[in-house]
């Protein structure tokens, strides 16, 4: 890795929410650009160059015309980090995937559904190889911060791989079993800090499941509390939808 | 195919020009910069640079959510939504949960009220910041980003982006996080910020007050940099006899009579058009504008005391024409947003924040219609639930997308100023034009891939 990489930005379909946490590290953006070289952002910069080292990569791969980009981007860049939910697992884009393609054109468009291109939504990794993932939907601003350093150094950032159960547990939340509530943390993977369950909402498992989650368990967890398996599969689709097994 | 079609349209421009003007150019800028989601720009030259013909496309990648949500359980409408747009997500968090109360016939508290406004206000100063700051500021200084003013204007920026910390510390107090919150919830909150956190939100955002006026002082010293172009078209907003109205309000309109939000299609008139064929809207013109200008248009007299200081200072006066203005009436607004949320501060300091239980759900099968002006502009959420609180149908009107014809309008009204100027300086009106009305195109749900592949190159030169 050269001494200040040359760094860039790039989105696919998605709400731009990633690169807009990036923005938001504020102050701390102004660190971070101090020691690499950002030659592509469109959300907050004109020029742009293709010659870069680093490649952030935030949204799903949703058009067959999609993948000569994302080749393109893999050619060029010597390190591709998907950035968030949808170019990591996918994440909510893959909700059209359980809709006939007609009926969701249809419904949208309607009869100038015909117009658009698309297919099945799915993350980077189904397209080309992908080095390093930053889960999350939206990012986290410390993880980020956090990863870019360790790139830096000439390291690839991993993730947590125990489930959101392990961080929530330190964050002292009541389980939100125990109140009712169907939640996803028994199956997700950690780095977030249990974040939605601290501010009183369920896990919805943005980070995709964690390595080696038991879903047989998790099925028994959901069943003893009486959850019936249509509300599991709400919950399941929401973000996992990428996800063969589910 | 998508090359087959661009070829088409040089071919079209080539029989629309006069016999003895040769060798016409098409001027494309590619996925316009510094905007949410993607754009271009298609501008068609003749020999001597006088603008044949200027149009705004959109190309970002179609993503039907409303279809998405379609047979999804109420709890998780406002959490999908909210992935529409990663600026605008509390406003269409918001929204939904309007629509999704209306159809359950369900009322929330007076410091749920308070609260959501607050979110608005959070979500106004953050997303106005960004834009105002990050993305037209370089245009005026003559940079191409953000970071390079890290040398050149130092102490400015450090001024906005102290700015915009202070936004994102309201936005995290109030609904947890600063990009898809946590806390908003149909019939209340999940979480109440504690008062002592209130208390230090008040005094940064006193702080925050004399930080934007050093924002409003740059910018009426870069007056002179706008264009001077006025157009008047349809100004449409939501509007309230008592306050300047963001969370409700009926939608009201310049040129138009006031309707309830319900009524919301009667005004939107969403067409189809041969030529771009994403979808567009009008009312009693060809286009209207929705956004920061149209509120101020609309409700300037309601703005708070120094919000209607800031504007006498930036030379803003209803009515406004010209809509490179939309980032003053934005920076207006900033100040209005900082003030306001101070007075709803005090007052639910001064009440005590209660730990309320959400109000209680009963599902039932109807139709709900949610209406919030978001920073840009007019958005309206509208839902069928099924009698198991299943989503029927949803409909989603972006303000984006009920500028895109009046960005065309706009467009066509500019040619003349822009014939003879050199390429460079019309992509550059071009873009500021366009990145006035801070487009939100991945909210845009309902636009069409025109022009296909993104090209290398920023602009395009085709001589033919």
């Amino acid at each position: 890795m050269p001494n200040k990489p040359k760094v860039a930005f790039f989105d696919f379909a998605g709400c731009e929410g990633d690169q807009l946490q990036v923005a938001n590290l504020e102050e701390r953006l102004l660190d971070i650009v101090s020691h690499i070289e950002v030659v592509r952002f469109r959300e907050i910069k004109t020029l742009k160059q293709d010659n870069y080292d680093i490649a952030f990569v935030e949204g799903s791969i949703t058009r067959p015309e999609d993948e000569p980009r994302i080749r393109e981007i893999r050619k060029n860049a010597k390190i591709l980090v998907a950035l968030g939910a949808c170019a990591t697992i996918g994440g909510i884009n893959c909700l059209k995937n359980f809709i006939n393609e007609s009926e969701y054109k249809s419904t949208v468009y309607g009869d100038f559904g015909r117009w658009y291109s698309t297919y099945a939504a799915r993350p980077l990794s189904a397209v080309v190889k992908v080095d390093m993932d930053i889960h999350g939907c939206p990012i986290d601003r410390n993880e980020f911060s956090r990863a870019v350093k360790e790139l830096l150094l000439g390291k690839i950032y991993s993730p947590p791989d125990y489930p959101v159960c392990v961080e929530c547990k330190m964050a002292g939340n009541i389980c939100r079993y125990e109140q009712g509530r169907l939640c996803l943390g028994i199956i997700t993977r950690a780095g977030c800090g249990a974040c939605c369950v601290t501010e009183g909402s369920v896990c919805w498992g943005c980070r995709g499941l964690a390595p080696e989650a038991n879903m047989d368990a998790a099925g028994q967890i959901m069943d003893e509390h009486g959850f019936s398996w249509l509300e599991a599969q709400d919950h399941l689709r929401l973000y996992f939808g990428y996800n063969g097994k589910l | 195919m998508e090359k087959a079609k661009s070829q088409k349209k040089i071919k079209n421009s080539k029989k629309n020009l006069q016999p003895d003007t040769a060798g016409p150019r098409v001027l494309e800028v590619k996925h316009l910069t510094r905007v949410e989601g993607h754009g271009n720009i298609v501008v068609e030259l003749d020999s001597k640079n006088h603008v044949q013909d200027c149009k705004w496309h959109v190309v970002e990648a179609p993503r039907f959510f409303e279809a998405m949500v379609q047979g999804r359980p109420y709890e998780d409408i406002h959490h999908i939504v909210s992935r529409i747009c990663g600026i605008c997500s509390i406003g269409h968090q918001l929204c939904s949960i309007q629509a999704t109360e209306d159809a359950f016939g369900l009322n929330v508290s007076e410091q749920t009220l308070d609260l959501r406004k607050l979110a608005l206000h959070a979500e106004n100063l953050q997303s106005h910041l960004l834009h105002i700051g990050y993305l037209v500021l370089p245009d005026l200084l003559g940079v191409d980003s953000v970071f390079p003013l890290a040398e050149t204007h130092r102490d400015e920026l450090v001024n906005l982006v102290a700015c915009r910390r202070i936004s994102n510390e309201f936005s995290r107090i109030i609904c947890g996080r600063t990009t898809h919150p946590q806390r908003l919830i149909p019939g209340g909150m999940e979480i109440f910020p504690t008062s002592q956190e209130l208390v230090e939100l008040k005094s940064k955002l006193e702080q925050s007050l004399d930080r934007i006026a050093g924002i409003v002082d740059l910018f009426a010293a870069l007056s002179d940099k706008w264009p001077d172009f006025k157009r008047p078209t349809e100004y449409v907003a939501l509007v309230s006899p008592t306050e300047y109205a963001l969370y409700s309000g009926e939608i009201g309109s310049s040129k138009d009579i006031i309707r309830p939000a319900m009524l919301y299609q009667q005004v939107t008139n969403e067409y189809c058009v041969p030529q771009s064929t994403a979808k567009w809207t009008r009312n009693t013109g060809d286009s209207y504008m929705v956004g920061a200008l149209a509120r101020f248009n609309l409700n300037h007299r309601l703005l708070s005391p120094r919000a209607q200081k800031a504007a006498q200072k930036l030379g803003l006066k209803a009515p406004e024409y010209n809509p490179y203005l939309n980032t003053i009436a934005q920076l207006v607004e900033c100040v209005h947003s900082a003030e306001d949320s101070l007075e709803i501060i005090s007052r639910l300091l001064d009440q005590g924040i209660k730990e309320e239980k959400p109000a209680r759900i009963r599902v039932k099968a109807g139709k709900g219609v949610g209406a919030v002006e978001v920073p840009r502009g007019l958005l309206i959420h509208s839902y069928e639930y099924s009698d198991q609180g299943r989503i029927i149908s949803a409909d989603c009107v972006i303000p984006t997308n009920q500028n895109h014809s009046n960005i065309q309008m706009d467009m066509n009204a500019i040619k003349p100023m822009l014939s003879g100027l050199d390429p460079e300086a019309i992509e550059l009106k071009l873009s500021m034009l366009v990145r006035g009305y801070d487009p939100c195109i991945s909210c845009s749900t309902h636009l069409i891939d025109v022009t296909g592949e993104p090209k290398e190159s920023l602009v395009k030169f085709i001589r033919v």
